[in-house]
């Protein structure tokens, strides 16, 4: 660690310890074995804090907030708990909106059984949703000639977008729209075989969480997403010529 | 005056359906209809789906028998990509659907049927099922539970689970049978073989106590429609589709399967969910047929393995062919478990069986498929068609209890008039009158499958609305 990073110490669920002022809660958590849900958040992208996920009580100053660990740089002094009644409450609730704002069938998707919306709703004891489902209209893009993005599966982690930007260099992602219209798009709302930015390189397909981005000819439970490629590709751009 | 019978709903079937009996002045039988109340909207809800979900998609038609769905899906999709399936890849599918096959029949003669034949059809309505049957018959119902569970077992050793296994895919299975399962599996086929011949040996007797159901069961002519090889022995999954008239001539003797829709039309009444095939050259309502094991047996020349030929000589030699009555379609389902489970043991033993090359891969080559394959219940049809990018684009299906519809409302007519008649309402009567279904095993939504739990309330009134007579069963 250089001379010039400053630690800071802080205390995760009963645990004293310490990180380097630019890591996050969760980065600290991991280090420590602490487990923290987290949808979103991939290793080897940007944090986004867009699921919530993540969220865990933070005490700083006397004042208690919800912050998600992903995108919450540590403090000197902070108190965290990462694991609380209401804590799971909200991560359920949060895992049921998603559900009932798409249409996810995990019985039919090529991502049942590897899927890790269908993986927290199983590890966080979701045993069912009490909203109103929505059955949105949604489409399906089966356009390009080995991908197809199935937009009733997006949850909009932009998982695909980030590493489409950050790491692959293309954007060809990006979002469109607002609300409840909001969908992730390829080039300027394009279909994918004419989105000119794409390089084909699969990136996208293997860092979604869900079975939303996934190749053809696959049946189902058959995607199974390889992401141990991120870490190693970000490091290396990353180095130093 | 008139007055109309409900029976609703219709128990120890799968799925949901209402029975309406309509009787004159005299309280004899006038009409009799099948209804079946529930509407699945799988055709259209498929469209716009990539067609590599389509078999796992349309297995989800039913709990019982999604292996037959996803053979035939899959068969649909094998077209769509043009791809030779390799050759075990097609045998390991066939151990898959007999096993469906076993296990279906199973649970339709213990399970749902058996009650009826072992404690008799006017026997005490709240014993009268599985649980009465374990209570007075344990050794017959234990059978039937281990059959089934080996028809299962089989599924789940191939498939890595028992019901909706993803394992057929799009140009053949995505894994390759281990020599482990294979062991296993051979393992378990004496105990079933035992439990077939015994149950061959204990129900022709019984039958003799019928004599009035055999006659007035859905007995009378139809075509009889399945899939058949070129060797003339019991064909489950590939072949050329066989029609045979109710003298036993044959009058189609191989009709392109992927031509269904030049022969077989599909009529809608206004006052049922399911759809009226028929066969179109003699028209409709006259292109009546009937499909299942019982069609099935009419139709081949022999089934093909030993004791199951022995079985079918035993029961032709008490029945004459053609056998037109529905009834009998019970003793065709053991027939057909005893083939089921000496045909997969030929396939285990297939030198090639272990083959690990089981899967052939390709983009889609064509936009339109059709597979058609033998249920548990009879001809199975799944047709798509796809855009280029590889989207459903139309479905259509001919499910196998469709097939039977015109002949199970047949049935029922005739066994209401011999069996219902008078102005009070005995509950034998009707239970008789829902046998005729049994008999038949219509598979209207395995996903809501329930077995003799479901209380019956049947209305008699007169047309003024006037309720005459009302009879409850808890």
């Amino acid at each position: 660690m250089p001379s010039s990073v400053r630690v800071k110490t802080l205390r995760i669920d009963d645990l004293d310890v310490a990180g380097d002022e630019q890591q996050t809660i969760f980065d600290v958590a991991v280090e420590h074995a602490i487990p923290i849900p987290t949808l979103c958040h991939l290793d080897g992208l940007g944090a986004v804090g867009a699921c919530r996920m993540c969220l865990v009580e933070v005490t700083s100053a006397n004042q208690t907030r919800l912050q998600p660990a992903c995108a919450t740089p540590i403090e000197e002094g902070m108190q965290i708990v990462t694991n609380s009644p209401r804590l799971q409450e909200y991560r359920r609730m949060i895992l049921e909106l998603l559900f009932a704002e798409g249409n996810h069938v995990c019985a039919v998707c090529v991502s049942n059984g590897h899927c890790e919306l269908q993986g927290l709703a199983q590890s966080l004891g979701m045993t069912h949703v009490r909203f109103p489902y929505h059955y949105p209209q949604r489409s399906v893009d089966a356009s390009h000639r080995r991908f197809v993005v199935d937009h009733n599966r997006c949850i909009l982690c932009t998982r695909c977008v980030r590493v489409c930007a950050e790491i692959e260099g293309a954007h060809t992602w990006d979002v469109m729209g607002a609300s409840s219209q909001t969908q992730v798009i390829t080039d300027l709302n394009q279909p994918w075989a004419e989105a000119e930015t794409c390089t084909g390189c699969g990136k996208c397909i293997h860092v979604c969480p869900t079975g939303a981005l996934f190749e053809k000819g696959y049946s189902v439970a058959e995607m199974h997403k390889r992401r141990q490629f991120l870490p190693y590709l970000r490091a290396m751009r990353e180095r130093e010529p | 005056m008139t007055r109309r019978i409900e029976i609703n709903p219709v128990t120890r079937i799968e799925g949901h359906a209402m029975i309406s009996l309509h009787l004159d002045d005299a309280g004899l039988v006038q009409q009799a209809h099948l209804h079946v109340n529930q509407l699945r909207g799988f055709e259209q809800f498929c469209v716009g789906r990539p067609f590599y979900e389509m078999p796992a998609l349309m297995a989800r038609i039913c709990g019982i028998c999604p292996v037959s769905h996803l053979v035939a899906a899959s068969k649909a999709c094998d077209e769509l990509l043009a791809v030779q399936v390799p050759p075990t890849a097609t045998k390991l599918r066939r151990i898959m659907n007999l096993a469906q096959i076993i296990q279906s029949h199973a649970l339709n003669f213990f399970h749902l049927s058996a009650p009826d034949l072992l404690l008799g059809m006017d026997s005490d309505p709240t014993q009268r099922n599985l649980f009465g049957l374990l209570q007075s018959h344990p050794e017959r119902a234990r059978d039937g539970i281990r059959l089934r569970q080996f028809g299962q077992q089989i599924i789940e050793q191939l498939g890595g689970k028992r019901i909706h296994p993803g394992w057929i895919v799009p140009g053949g299975v995505n894994e390759p049978l281990s020599k482990a399962h294979r062991e296993q599996m051979l393992g378990m086929i004496p105990a079933a073989l035992a439990i077939i011949e015994r149950t061959l040996t204990w129900f022709p007797p019984l039958l003799d106590q019928f004599r009035a159901e055999i006659q007035t069961f859905g007995n009378f002519p139809s075509l009889f429609v399945g899939l058949a090889n070129h060797q003339g022995t019991l064909e489950h999954y590939d072949g050329g589709i066989r029609v045979m008239d109710s003298a036993g001539n044959s009058i189609a003797q191989w009709l392109e399967p992927n031509h269904y829709a030049d022969y077989i039309g599909e009529a809608v009444e206004p006052d049922s969910y399911l759809k009226s095939p028929y066969y179109k050259p003699l028209g409709y309502p006259d292109g009546m047929y009937r499909v299942g094991p019982l069609a099935r047996l009419n139709l081949v020349d022999r089934c093909g393995t030993p004791r199951a030929d022995a079985a079918l000589t035993a029961f032709n030699a008490r029945y004459p062919r053609p056998v037109l009555s529905s009834f009998l379609y019970h003793y065709a389902r053991l027939i057909e478990i005893m083939y089921g489970i000496e045909q997969i043991e030929l396939l285990l033993n297939d030198p090639d069986i272990l083959s690990e090359h089981v899967r052939a891969f390709a983009e889609p080559n064509r936009s339109e498929g059709i597979g058609v394959s033998e249920a548990p219940r009879g001809t199975l049809i799944h047709h798509y068609r796809i855009d280029g990018q590889g989207l459903v684009t139309y479905a259509n299906m001919i499910i196998a209890s469709g097939n039977n519809n015109l002949a199970m409302n047949r049935g029922i007519l005739q066994a209401a008039r011999h069996f219902v008649h008078g102005t009070e309402i005995k509950e034998g009567m009707l239970n008789r009158v829902e046998a005729v279904i049994r008999a038949f095993d219509p598979c209207l939504s395995c996903s809501t499958h329930a077995a003799g739990a479901m209380p019956l309330h049947i209305c008699l009134h007169a047309p003024d609305g006037r309720l005459l007579h009302e009879l409850w069963r808890e």
